[in-house]
């Protein structure tokens, strides 16, 4: 079949539907890119943190590296090679002061280690500074940062450069981008590996950060600590002997003096002495992969150890304790505006117009009363000197020394929560009851039901939809509550959301932060499906 | 619209040009942090103004964060965004936002003031500068008060930290801090621990719970607090016999609303409060920060705020200029936390400690909270 113009019927109905769909892809486009960059964009990037990891090996890249042979079952601590490689990482890590960061993120697992890492990289500089005052007594070029850039500089270490500036930006979070006015040379690089690292590490901070000029500037401690490691290679002592490049002679009377033994295992116990124990380096190789499933194993009071997963010690698991109390008290609230919604909501679809308004408006101030008020009222009204205790002992009928403890536990929580989350009940209920036909009960009735199974049978069924609005709106609102469980909630009466809160601006974990809110989003969805499955998400009526 | 644009950035360039004419290379903006009420009050009118009175142009607007300073501070430093100038925070938060790198460094001797007696600055604050980046203001202390017209007939009033613990002698709820902090310390005091050992034994499994459990024998008759207003306000409804709290918050309430409230300065924890400039201002931001902090926290200034609140000047050099009340017309010296009478059994906040072991003994202590 063809169409007017002659192209097939289908074809030309094909574009003109989407034509159709394009045109209302346009109309909602300012509104879906606004909500995907203010609202989608950014509720990922921060559940995203809840696996990211690249902390650890941004820091300690080298470290990291040379750990992968260490056995931690053997008892041992890593061999001298992991902790030279720490040495550099470190140094580097301190001038860039990233490695109390570090020591931050460790700490969450191993107490100790925020300490640890801020003293030791404060003291970095006097370990290298043993070897820097070696080799200037010996030759004191070394002393001059023109003698050290004749020597390092040349052409063909392009390689070394490009890798030494991804380290940097893998550490700083900065593009590190910009003309350094160094390149290593091939030879240096090839005679003197350590140091033409360190030295290109050094010449790139000091470009690009401190905006200084390489060939001005004397290197930092940790290049002639790297020097010193260099020289500690039996064939750099032969090599040296037959260079002839930049500095020879230099190097060469360096090579042949007596230099201090570059020995950083000792260094660092010296710094700190939990730098030689086992379960420092443990913590650091669990946690040295990019990404991590440890703090998704912290929400659920489970730990990554080096045998697996295991559960936390008893005196330190909470979450699970808390999601089940935020679950099963957003019922109990649920529950309690259901009971107390329904009739409100009835009278208000079925009273006289003129009186239904005023109690509409009876529910709705409450409702543009500021959250903090009326959290606030609750407490005067409910704690042991307040103001329904006081008239309980005054009527008799609670004894003045046992006044009723209304706050500071579930009960208050579960009090206030259901005033305040009350009009999201009833607001969807009323709509609801004013669409249901007032003849259906009295057809039910004039057909012989009592008023009991006439409501039963006829009018709670149309209803319902309803309070399945309400409930989903109520128990999601609750479950996310954490100012009035804060307020009034004491310590039984909080929830899960008063310890994200906590992780988020107080301790500043906001890995785990993520992760328990992921668990959280997670667990809404799955009750949503459950709901569906049941209810029917088609039975939901807003109005 | 673009006529609109270009009005913007004229005035936009006429503006700077007239605080670059004003200041030389300072901006005339500035947004100070604090922790609103009463304390802001002091120091607005201890510092803020007076400053604003000498450099006339310059702007000043208060933001009450500093409760969540270090989050908002790192979300803004993620950003790359930085809206605030000088930040008033506790000292063990200066130190967390010194270690993620996102607060300046201060030399002190180079950019704070010298005393009159020429002291340099160093040597004024001493022991008080903790950490690189922390400009200490004032010395506070967390204490208790206690209800006096509550204490039993026949009783002494609670003089000594073990009265918390005690509830046969006093009985009556308590309100605590609901954090780990200061409360295992008081718990482990009373438990027989000499005050020196108290670090040593908390930084053991065996101490945390030994803590815990002297905390166990009090548990059902604590309210636990998390706002420093709460306190007041429970010891003035008669909800706590007694309850800790800043000493600042106390001393209002006696003697600001005449509050049947009685101070057991015994065992307080001093701590310090201060400024610190957040990392990565522009130039002419941060040199308007360092000229107000320079001027905020000399000898006199700091005097001064004590004229309005009840928190130590954490200069030596300003102790002696310590005088009465702005409005009360009280001497403010004997209700100082640091004065010999109240300071006769003190702790000093242990920050190295806590900022090691602050999130491993909080997730034991809500554990144990919500047993």
């Amino acid at each position: 079949m063809l169409a007017a113009d002659g192209t097939p019927l289908k074809a030309s109905l094909g574009r003109a539907l989407r034509r159709q769909k394009i045109r209302a892809l346009a109309l909602i486009a300012p509104l879906l890119l606004f909500v995907l960059l203010t609202f989608v964009v950014p509720i990922v990037s921060m559940l995203f943190r809840s696996v990211e990891n690249q902390i650890v090996s941004g820091t300690l890249p080298g470290t990291v590296v040379a750990l992968e042979s260490w056995d931690a079952e053997s008892g041992n601590i890593p061999s001298e090679d992991v902790f030279q490689n720490l040495f550099f990482d470190m140094f580097n890590a301190a001038e860039a002061k990233e490695h109390t960061k570090l020591g931050t993120r460790l700490n969450y697992e191993n107490t100790g280690l925020a300490s640890m890492f801020r003293t030791s990289g404060r003291s970095l500089d006097d370990v290298g500074e043993v070897f820097q005052d070696a080799i200037e007594d010996v030759d004191d070029q070394f002393e001059d940062g023109a003698f050290w850039f004749a020597m390092m500089n040349g052409a063909g270490g392009e390689d070394l450069l490009r890798e030494r500036r991804e380290r940097w930006v893998d550490l700083t979070g900065d593009d590190m981008r910009g003309d350094v006015g160094f390149v290593p040379s091939a030879e240096i690089v090839e005679l003197l590996p350590t140091t033409a690292a360190a030295y290109t590490d050094w010449a790139i901070w000091t470009v690009i950060e401190d905006e200084e000029v390489v060939a001005e500037e004397d290197p930092w401690e940790a290049v002639y600590a790297a020097l010193v490691v260099d020289l500690e290679n039996p064939a750099t002592g032969t090599a040296i002997a037959a260079y002839e490049g930049e500095g020879a002679q230099a190097l060469q009377a360096i090579a042949a003096a007596e230099m201090p033994k570059a020995d950083f295992t000792a260094a660092f116990a010296d710094l700190d002495e939990d730098w030689v124990k086992t379960d420092v380096w443990t913590t650091i190789e669990v946690y040295s992969s990019a990404y991590t499933t440890g703090y998704f194993l912290n929400s659920v009071d489970r730990e990554l150890t080096p045998d697996g997963v295991d559960l936390r010690p008893d005196n330190e698991r909470l979450y699970i304790k808390l999601f089940g109390r935020t679950m099963w008290m957003s019922m109990i609230i649920t529950l309690s505006c259901i009971i107390l919604g329904y009739p409100v909501a009835w009278l208000l679809a079925n009273l006289p117009m003129k009186s239904a308004n005023v109690l509409m408006i009876l529910v709705l101030l409450p409702f543009w009363t500021s959250l903090l008020v009326r959290t606030s009222a609750w407490k005067v009204l409910l704690q042991q000197q307040g103001v329904i205790n006081e008239l309980l002992v005054w009527l008799g009928f609670v004894d003045d020394a046992n006044r009723l403890i209304l706050m500071n536990n579930s009960t208050g929580t579960i009090i206030a929560m259901t005033h305040i989350l009350l009009p999201f009940m009833i607001l969807p209920l009323y709509s609801v009851m004013k669409t249901i036909n007032p003849t259906y009960l009295r057809a039910a009735k004039s057909l012989g039901a009592t008023n009991v199974t006439a409501f039963r049978r006829v009018y709670f069924p149309q209803s319902v939809p309803g309070i399945g609005a309400g409930s989903i709106l109520v128990f999601i609102l609750a479950i996310g509550y954490y100012i009035t469980p804060e307020i009034v909630g004491g310590t039984d009466g909080v929830f899960i959301s008063n310890r994200i809160a906590y992780h988020i601006s107080r301790s500043l974990n906001w890995g785990l932060a993520a992760a328990l809110g992921t668990i959280l989003l997670v667990l809404v969805l799955a009750l949503y499906w459950v709901y569906d499955q049941i209810v029917g998400i088609d039975n939901v009526k807003l109005g | 619209m673009k006529l609109t644009k270009t009005l913007l950035a004229t005035t936009a360039l006429g503006l700077s040009a007239a605080s670059v004419m004003a200041d030389g290379h300072m901006s005339s903006d500035m947004t100070l942090v604090s922790w609103g009420g009463a304390y802001q009050a002091s120091q607005s009118a201890a510092y803020s103004d007076p400053y604003v009175a000498m450099n006339e142009g310059v702007t000043v607007t208060w933001d009450e964060s500093s409760a969540e300073a270090v989050a908002k501070l790192r979300a803004m430093n993620e950003a790359g965004s930085i809206t605030w100038d000088v930040v008033d925070v506790v000292a063990a938060d200066a130190l967390r936002l010194c270690d993620e790198g996102l607060a300046l460094e201060i030399d002190a001797d180079e950019q704070l003031a010298p005393a009159p007696d020429g002291t340099s600055a160093e040597d004024d604050f001493g022991d008080l500068l903790v950490g690189d980046c922390f400009i200490p203001q004032i010395v506070y202390s967390t204490t208790f008060g206690y209800r006096t017209d509550l204490v039993p007939e026949g009783v002494d009033a609670p003089d000594d930290i073990c009265d918390v613990f005690d509830l046969e002698t006093y009985p009556g709820m308590r309100a605590l801090e609901k954090r780990p902090i200061n409360n295992v310390e008081w718990a482990l005091l009373c438990d027989g621990v000499a005050k020196e050992d108290v670090y040593d034994v908390l930084s053991t499994e065996e101490g945390q719970e030994q803590a815990l459990a002297k905390l166990d024998t009090i548990r059902d008759s604590v309210i636990w607090w998390s706002a420093g207003a709460d306190t007041p306000q429970l010891l003035a409804d008669g909800e706590v016999f007694m309850g800790s709290t800043y000493n600042g918050r106390l001393f209002a309430a006696i003697e600001e609303q005449d509050q049947p409230i009685g101070m057991m300065w015994d065992a307080q924890v001093f701590d310090l409060d201060g400024w610190i400039i957040p990392a990565g201002l522009s130039p002419e931001r941060e040199a308007r920060a360092l000229d107000f902090v320079y001027f905020a926290t000399d000898t006199q200034r700091l005097a001064d705020q004590a004229k309005y609140i009840s928190y130590g000047p954490a200069r030596m050099s300003s102790a002696p200029l310590v005088g009465q009340h702005e409005t009360l017309g009280i001497d403010m010296a004997p209700h100082m936390p640091t004065d010999p009478n109240n300071a006769a059994n003190t702790f000093l906040y242990n920050y190295e400690f806590w900022a090691d072991y602050r999130d491993d003994i909080d997730a034991k202590f809500q554990a144990w909270l919500a047993q």
